[in-house]
């Protein structure tokens, strides 16, 4: 996507409430610009790669309109960063633009849409409507919109919980960095060189169920996913010009996930399990852990969150994801000043020799509309051919400066 | 006969019968200001009764002690349940950094509070730890166990006297938190007299020491019965800093229902 497709995707975000027909109030409008600088531990790998650090600016204006006569809501979020470095990264995407009706017991949502599951902090496995945005932060939690219609029953007779039910019309394929690009696999992904298993390609409908329950100290969620994998496989393929490249392969699957969080006083113990089913393979994988929240450090306002997470997939060696035997440790200290400062450390050891990530982030507010960001993130005893290795090569320092609206 | 332990037994006896009836004489005392410090801590609880439910438009003035100012905007409704704490739900408007974060809290008589966190920017809802209760709310003086439904089952009571308050009558009763976890040894409430709403509060620490004092001020009566305040003052003594939370457009039955305070509706709250 390149930055033209960028522009004129916001401009007609911003340019669609003047169709609407209801009135229409400045205070609905709201968003972020923000300013990101990111320096590279070591040198880039690949020639193709761009020397130095990179520089980007990114949109995102929200806006949310409700019709005062029947309560409907419509809500728009539009996306667009621009990349001095990769061109490829530069990109715009309709975060969000759906309708919503409440109803008495039911709801629906129409349009493009995200929806988040999942209650763990290292990897977020059962979370799989939306697709990532590869080329946003590369925690992967920063995805595409997906067009759906989503209905909803809330409490359900006889106690029995609620459930969702999703159609979701149309594929989004992941985005990847592109050859300039740093935090990229060696060789890069041709993303216009997607191959899907099912011959409707992007055009498959997909559909998902999840039921949800709260019962005591107890959230349980259990879901089912019929449809085009979000994380799509990797074939080798080559280009005309003679360049190596790794083309994603996109198949049907069906994958049957359970989320439970058990919360008492200062604890949070989580689950993630999920069973995964594809034509040629089928897999489990789950992530297990705790968060312990221990309020008021030493007579202070701080809080200390302590986190810690298994990570498994019985896939092992041969899982494409970096976790696959792994534990995570991390801690959260919010500071509860009037700034809203915060520091996360995180750590990730493989239990296979596959080496160690580790990461910091730190935020705070400056004045009353600013917010700063720091972070970096860097891996070592990587062997080369692991999906980590991307974090002992393009290893980062990262600074945000946001506005927001 | 006159017998030298015969003596000493009766007045052992007296002793013990005169320091008996004294110290059921003191608590009995006790017994009673407990007993009056319930009775007016219902009084103000009973006062509240039926309301059903309202909402409001909240905004947080922060100052330090060197009187920088932050502020802070949101808006809170509230479902009033039969026998069982209020369920609240807080959406955040300002900071704009924070827009669209929600806050559901179900509030229980006894035990922690179900309390759930809607983050926006990765549209989650969050079940989160119930021990915060001592931590500062949005980074104010209010802390969540300030902010939370008062229920009369939380503390003991112990009625301290009568007084006036800026010429108004009021009961001082002394309230001791009955959950550990609470940031507070006790609080020296102030209740009017006549119309059972607080006036006052002041907050001990848990050395003891004076820490906070909460002022109400503004106080209307809605439906021709329930008082809420238009302001409250809270000043806490031992940093110079304080936070001023600034109450309007009250609005009651509306007809909520259990289902706006539900966890699932925390991600279309707005």
């Amino acid at each position: 996507m390149g930055m033209i497709r960028a522009a004129t995707t916001i401009l007609v975000v911003a340019a669609l409430p003047h169709l609407l027909m209801a009135p229409v109030t400045a205070g609905e409008w709201s968003g972020k610009v923000e300013w990101e600088s990111r320096g590279h531990l070591r040198s880039a790998d690949d020639r193709s790669q761009r020397e130095g650090g990179s520089t980007s600016l990114a949109f995102q204006p929200e806006f949310e309109h409700i019709f005062e006569s029947s309560g409907d809501a419509i809500v728009l979020k539009a996306f667009g960063r621009l990349d001095e470095a990769d061109h490829r990264r530069s990109h715009a995407d309709l975060r969000e633009a759906y309708w919503e009706h409440v109803g008495d017991t039911w709801d629906v949502q129409l349009g493009v849409n995200k929806v988040f599951w999942g209650v763990t902090e290292s990897v977020h496995l059962v979370d799989i409507i939306n697709q990532t945005d590869g080329l946003e932060h590369p925690d992967g939690e920063d995805k595409l919109g997906q067009p759906m219609i989503r209905l909803g029953w809330q409490d359900l007779p006889g106690d029995a919980g609620s459930l969702e039910a999703f159609v979701l019309p149309g594929v989004r394929t992941r985005s990847f960095p592109g050859a300039r690009g740093r935090l990229r696999s060696i060789p890069r992904v041709d993303t216009h060189g997607a191959i899907f298993e099912s011959s409707r390609r992007r055009r498959h409908v997909d559909a998902a169920l999840r039921w949800s329950h709260t019962l005591d100290e107890f959230d349980i969620g259990l879901a089912h996913f019929a449809g085009t994998a979000r994380a799509p496989r990797f074939i080798p393929g080559i280009r005309p010009s003679g360049e190596v490249v790794l083309r994603p392969l996109y198949d049907q699957i069906a994958q049957t996930s359970l989320d439970v969080q058990w919360t008492q006083e200062g604890w949070l113990l989580k689950l993630e399990a999920l069973h995964h089913d594809g034509r040629d393979q089928y897999y489990n994988a789950a992530v297990a852990g705790f968060e312990y929240t221990l309020v008021g450090l030493a007579d202070t306002d701080m809080d200390l969150g302590l986190l810690g997470e298994y990570l498994f997939d019985d896939r092992g060696d041969k899982a494409p994801g970096p976790f696959e035997d792994d534990i995570f440790v991390g801690g959260r200290l919010v500071l509860n000043d009037v700034a809203s400062t915060e520091v996360l450390l995180g750590l990730i050891q493989d239990m296979e020799g596959e080496g160690l990530t580790a990461f910091i982030e730190a935020s705070r507010r400056l004045g009353e509309a600013y917010t700063v960001e720091v972070q970096a993130y860097a891996a070592r005893d990587t062997p080369p051919a692991s999906p980590l290795a991307v974090f002992r090569r393009d290893g980062f320092v990262q600074i945000s400066l946001s506005w927001h609206f | 006969m006159f017998h030298p332990t015969n003596a000493l037994n009766l007045v052992a006896i007296s002793t013990l019968a005169t320091v008996a009836f004294l110290a059921e004489g003191l608590l009995a005392d006790d017994v009673t200001a407990q007993h009056r410090g319930l009775a007016i801590a219902r009084a103000v609880d009973t006062q509240d009764l039926g309301f059903r439910d309202y909402k409001v438009n909240v905004t947080m003035v922060l100052k330090n002690r060197h009187g920088q100012e932050s502020r802070r905007v949101m808006k809170s409704r509230t479902l009033e349940q039969k026998n069982e704490g209020d369920k609240t739900i807080i959406i955040f408007n300002r900071p704009r950094d924070v827009k669209g974060t929600a806050f559901l809290s179900h509030t229980h008589r006894t035990g922690n509070d179900d309390q759930w966190l809607f983050l926006p920017a990765l549209k989650r809802v969050k079940r989160i730890a119930s021990n915060n209760k001592s931590g500062p709310f949005m980074g104010s003086e209010f802390s969540y166990e300030d902010i939370a439904s008062q229920e009369v089952e939380k503390y003991r009571y112990r009625f301290l006297g009568q007084e006036k308050l800026d010429g108004q009558p009021v009961d001082v009763v002394e309230r001791v938190p009955v959950d550990k976890r609470s940031g507070y040894t006790r609080h020296v409430a102030y209740y009017h007299r006549d119309h059972h709403r607080v006036e006052k509060v002041v907050f001990y620490d848990r050395k003891n020491a004076q820490l906070k004092t909460l002022v109400y001020r503004g106080y209307k009566q809605y439906l021709g019965r329930y008082w809420r305040p238009d302001e409250m003052y809270m000043e806490n003594h031992q940093t110079g800093k304080t936070t001023r939370l600034i109450w309007t457009r009250y609005a009651f039955r509306n007809g909520y229902t259990d289902r706006s305070f539900h966890k699932s509706a925390l991600k279309r709250a707005r």
